[in-house]
């Protein structure tokens, strides 16, 4: 009975429209950025290493090559400030956490495109 | 109005606020109250209002007990805990009815009591936060209490810090803030961490 009033209160703050994706998946993260009173949009592309459940509490990591440095950023995917999540590409992997690709540069970090999805 | 409420401790949460920040918090199911006695000025020396809150089976109730609930005729449907509330203003009567929004508003800071998860018998680095000793390089006092104070009185002081009984006591915490409420469901959500386990009753109290 708690448990389901707990819920019912994260219910609320949930997001019903986030895209069905996995690690490995290239994505396109849409991040609301305040500056003084202006609101503008900015993007973050990269590829999924991990994805942490937990209803409200879900995050992911996204990882890219930033100028030949690597850059990642963790995602509350229900925040209000992280709007549209897009999908650009499926990768095919093995596992569900990517961790090994931070010790992975150039060719060696690539991911297959996994075309069954 | 009321001092404060009686409330119990349902679980810990996560929302967004209205700036989209991340906030821990816990969610407390408070009253309905009845108020079940009020104390006055001229007849018991000061003002208060005894409440009660949640449900307990008639047989569990002894007589004294359901006598005194008889006066507002709850005797019935006797209430589990009963506490008394300074009154800050008037227009409280015997046999009300109180709710959480009536009491506390959003954004408001109030003092939460209740009582800790109980520790066992805890030792001092995990009672008193002592530092202990190395755990390596051939040390053996790991986490010993080691002296006990000075040797000159040849003896030991009272309420020197050793182990013991940690935690299953009353802990008030101040200037909590409420971040919302919810009077259809009679719930509370506190920002942050509330003494003791889920299920546990809680006192929310007024702030002056």
């Amino acid at each position: 009975m708690s448990q389901q009033l707990l819920a019912e209160i994260e219910q609320k703050y949930l997001k019903t429209d986030v895209p069905e994706f996995r690690a490995g998946d290239t994505v396109r993260v849409h991040v609301r950025v305040r500056e003084g009173n202006k609101e503008r949009t900015q993007m973050f592309e990269g590829v999924v290493i991990a994805r942490k459940h937990g209803g409200i509490r879900d995050t992911i990591t996204v990882r890219k090559i930033s100028y030949g440095v690597g850059v990642e950023r963790t995602f509350p995917i229900h925040a209000p400030v992280v709007g549209n999540l897009e999908v650009l590409r499926k990768g095919k992997v093995r596992r569900a956490k990517l961790y090994y690709l931070r010790s992975r540069f150039g060719k060696a970090a690539r991911l297959k495109e996994d075309m069954s999805r | 109005m009321i001092g404060g409420l009686i409330g119990k401790k349902i679980g810990m949460t996560h929302v967004f606020d209205e700036k989209g920040r991340f906030v821990p918090v816990t969610v407390l199911e408070i009253g309905p109250c009845f108020v079940t006695q009020v104390r006055s000025a001229e007849h018991d020396g000061y003002r208060a209002a005894q409440i009660g809150f949640g449900q307990i089976a008639k047989r569990k109730v002894n007589k004294p007990t359901s006598g005194h609930l008889q006066r507002v005729g709850l005797h019935e449907k006797p209430l589990r805990h009963l506490k008394e509330f300074p009154i800050l203003t008037d227009e409280i009567q015997e046999g009300q009815t109180i709710k959480v929004d009536q009491v506390f508003s959003e954004g408001e800071t109030v003092r939460i009591t209740g009582t800790s998860k109980g520790k066992g018998f805890a030792g001092v680095v995990k009672r008193y936060h002592f530092h202990g000793g190395p755990m390596t390089h051939g040390s053996m006092t790991h986490r010993r209490p080691l002296s006990s104070g000075a040797t000159g009185p040849q003896r030991v002081f009272k309420n020197t810090r050793k182990p013991g009984r940690m935690g299953g006591e009353q802990v008030t915490q101040r200037d909590v803030t409420v971040v919302q409420i919810d009077p259809d469901k009679n719930l509370m959500l506190i920002k942050g961490s509330v003494p003791g386990a889920n299920g546990e009753t809680i006192y929310v109290l007024k702030q002056n």
